[in-house]
């Protein structure tokens, strides 16, 4: 079925799987995204399609481990199997014109970033991109990053890697120093999107952010992942996932973001616990 | 058989779990007959020549046939005259709308209550299942492919009946679990996700092949199906999923769900089970907004999740509420406190950007409208507020805009719903069928099952004549 043909961690909280899902692998382009169940019983978790290869049959997928559901993912081993696989989801990103983009990620966000770099970087476009995370330990996809990019921004929260600081500083300098990007991307956490949104709407800069609500089913029947754009109730799995980010109601999405995190407190707590037995 | 009628003016009672017990747990509240229970209700039948029951049901069961072989105590012979018409007789009997179909019609019903032919239906499935351990026989195959979208009632039926006529069906379904609506939308107390699982395993027995996971539109095109992948048909079957929101104020605010949301974290993702990893709000003070059989599954499942107080806020009065009797009833019973007449213009939050009431205004009937009910108007200066800290949207759905959107030349309306000619099924597209809520927009189990089966016949008719 859906096997795991290769597990990576990149880092301590963020591990890589590719995964055979042949119709899958067909069809998804970047900017859309799978909805995995690592077992029978398990949630199921949205992600981004970090990654795809048509003629091995296989997508590729970066997670970071948050909660219950993602621990469990991640407690499968290469050779084993996903219990359920589906996608491809959500719009794919609007790519095509473009000539020179600057893509802004944060954190486990670069995932999701580094293959819109890519295919851009392949379309002859030229991109900036600027990359950041909280220490040097978390740094992922850098030398990807780096061979997609005409030129890479580093940046950590404590400055033990590259330069110190938020993404936000080196593009408001950039684009101060007159660089004429057609678009930013900002993938990352909703705080550094909204930021980003921020920092570009002065200079009039259009941004597309790429948002990751609370969802079930990924096909527009819960309705749970809706979001305020432009002042309209949209529904993030069918009607994004990417949207123009200043028209985004950020403030909003961070509040509906955390409506279990007690509850996942919790379940990861006892996952924990659970994953300790079976290590003993 | 004269001499044997039973001419009780009532039916016979269904035992069910006591009210102040069922409403803290999610077994199923509706235990079932007796086979006395049984042979004894169905000896109320008075096997009119007409049978209006029969032209009552979506699906043409021949009614007063398997009702006699009930009186005669051959249950077999009764589910086999129930199971020739329809493909869910166990779930048929527990959620359809009988007092609107069937026993709307029964000449029992004109001095007292109709025969209790939902019970009864129930009653033939269950034994069936229990006594008859047979899977189907897989019927020989005519060589011939034909593709479902959606595992729910009709593209089961649909399914089914092809499979029964040789076909090669395969279904394509986009959670990943089979049943569509059986299984996320209506709970386990009203419908036992077993029985599901059982006519689900039917159906694989006649050969017919279930494909989880795959979201056609996305993965698939009807296009591919009908091109490279050799099917010669199609039935569209992917329901009205895409859930309405009033579009008042708060209604982002965390606490508000819609109905699918609340009961697919309850059902599918078993949030109801202690060990579920599901997150689902623990609430205290609940209004389910709406007055529909979802609207009666969510109050009664955010009250069996320890809801103190529950509401169904609707907006026009109880003689109008589209939900069965019985589940209204039910509600009634466990507690659902019904505050009808009532509308909300606002939801109100609390610092944390939790729910923490909702303004409603008081309504009062006028002149009816065109669906031929008394419209609701607004009583001047009645608005109050309503403390809760969980709202549920239960106003309707509408269909599922995927396949819409990317299968050109497929003639949808102004409501999305895609158009057919006529009885069966048949779209705008050539070998493309549809039926059920894609069709019509969220409507009844038994109605989509029958526009399965009629669409099957279609397909059957079609494919001979290509």
């Amino acid at each position: 079925m859906y096997q795991i043909v290769e597990k990576q961690a990149l880092n301590p909280t963020v591990t890589k799987m590719v995964i055979t899902a042949p119709l899958i692998a067909k069809k998804a382009q970047p900017g859309q995204f799978i909805i995995v169940r690592a077992k029978e019983d398990s949630e199921r978790i949205p992600l981004t399609v970090a990654d795809y290869d048509r003629e091995k049959g296989t997508v590729t997928i970066i997670f970071q481990l948050v909660g219950a559901g993602t621990m469990e993912l991640d407690s499968l081993a290469q050779g084993d199997c996903v219990h359920d696989f589906v996608g491809p989801l959500g719009r794919p990103s609007e790519l095509e014109g473009l000539k020179k983009v600057a893509v802004v990620g944060g954190g486990v966000g670069c995932a999701i970033a580094y293959p819109i770099a890519k295919r851009l970087h392949e379309m002859g476009c030229e991109v900036h991109s600027i990359v950041g995370f909280r220490n040097k330990d978390l740094v992922i996809l850098e030398d990807e990053f780096r061979a997609a990019s005409s030129k890479l921004v580093l940046m950590t929260d404590d400055g033990s890697y590259g330069d110190k600081g938020v993404v936000t500083a080196p593009l408001k300098e950039l684009i101060e120093a007159g660089e004429q990007y057609d678009e930013v991307i900002a993938i990352g956490p909703l705080i550094m999107m909204k930021f980003v949104c921020a920092t570009t709407k002065p200079f009039g800069v259009k941004t597309v952010v790429s948002m990751n609500p609370i969802m079930i089913d990924g096909t527009g029947m819960c309705g749970g992942c809706r979001l305020t754009v432009g002042g309209k109730t949209c529904f993030a799995c069918v009607d994004g996932p990417d949207f123009d980010g200043h028209e985004v109601d950020f403030d909003e999405a961070m509040q509906r973001g955390n409506m279990y995190h007690a509850f996942e407190a919790e379940a990861r707590d006892s996952m924990c616990n659970l994953l300790k037995q079976e290590v003993r | 058989m004269a001499t044997d009628r039973n001419m009780s003016p009532t039916k016979c009672p269904m035992p069910s779990q006591e009210p102040n017990v069922r409403n803290k747990n999610f077994g199923e509240v509706a235990l079932g007959y007796t086979y006395e229970m049984a042979v004894n209700e169905a000896k109320r039948c008075l096997h009119c020549p007409k049978k209006p029951c029969q032209g009552g049901c979506p699906v043409g069961i021949d009614i007063p046939a398997f009702i006699a072989k009930v009186a005669e105590g051959d249950i077999e012979a009764a589910y086999t005259i129930l199971s020739s018409a329809s493909a869910l007789p166990a779930v048929c009997g527990r959620v359809c709308p009988q007092e609107t179909q069937c026993e709307g019609v029964c000449v029992r019903g004109v001095k007292g209550e109709p025969v209790a032919i939902g019970r009864l239906e129930r009653f033939v499935a269950d034994w069936h299942r229990e006594h008859n351990a047979q899977k189907p026989q897989k019927p020989a195959a005519n060589g011939h492919k034909v593709a479902v979208i959606g595992a729910g009632p009709s593209g089961l039926t649909c399914a089914g009946e092809l499979a029964k006529a040789g076909y090669a069906v395969t279904i394509y379904e986009a959670l990943h679990l089979a049943g569509g609506v059986l299984v996320y939308g209506i709970p386990e107390f009203r419908l036992p996700k077993s029985i599901v699982q059982q006519e689900i395993d039917g159906l694989k027995a006649l050969g017919v092949d279930i494909e989880t996971n795959m979201v056609i539109g996305k993965v698939l095109t009807i296009d591919e199906l009908m091109g490279e992948m050799g099917f010669e048909a199609v039935y569209v079957a992917s329901g009205a999923g895409l859930p309405r929101f009033m579009g008042i104020p708060g209604e982002s605010l965390k606490g508000v769900y819609s109905a699918n949301e609340y009961l697919t974290r309850v059902n599918l993702m078993k949030a109801y089970k202690p060990e579920s990893k599901t997150p689902i709000q623990h609430s205290h003070r609940v209004a389910v907004v709406g007055g529909g059989n979802v609207a009666m599954d969510a109050a009664r499942c955010a009250k069996r999740l320890g809801a103190e107080e529950v509401f169904i806020v609707y907006r026009r009065s109880m003689n109008e509420l589209p939900a069965r009797a019985e589940e209204v009833e039910h509600a009634q019973e466990e507690g659902i406190i019904f505050k009808t007449l009532t509308n909300p213009v606002e939801v109100l939050g609390d610092e944390n950007g939790c729910v923490r009431g909702m303004k409603c205004v008081e309504m009062e009937l006028g002149e009816p409208d065109e669906s031929g009910r008394r419209r609701p108007k607004v009583k001047e200066g009645s608005e109050f507020t309503l403390e809760l800290d969980t709202m549920i949207m239960s106003i309707g759905t509408s269909p599922n805009p995927l396949i819409r959107s990317t299968t050109p030349g497929l003639e949808t309306n102004k409501h999305g719903c895609i158009v057919t000619n006529g009885d069966d099924g048949l779209t705008s597209r050539e070998g493309v069928y549809a039926g059920g809520d894609a069709v019509t927009g969220a409507a009844t189990v038994i109605l989509a099952m029958g526009a399965g089966k009629a669409a099957a016949k279609a397909i059957d008719e079609y494919i001979k004549n290509k």
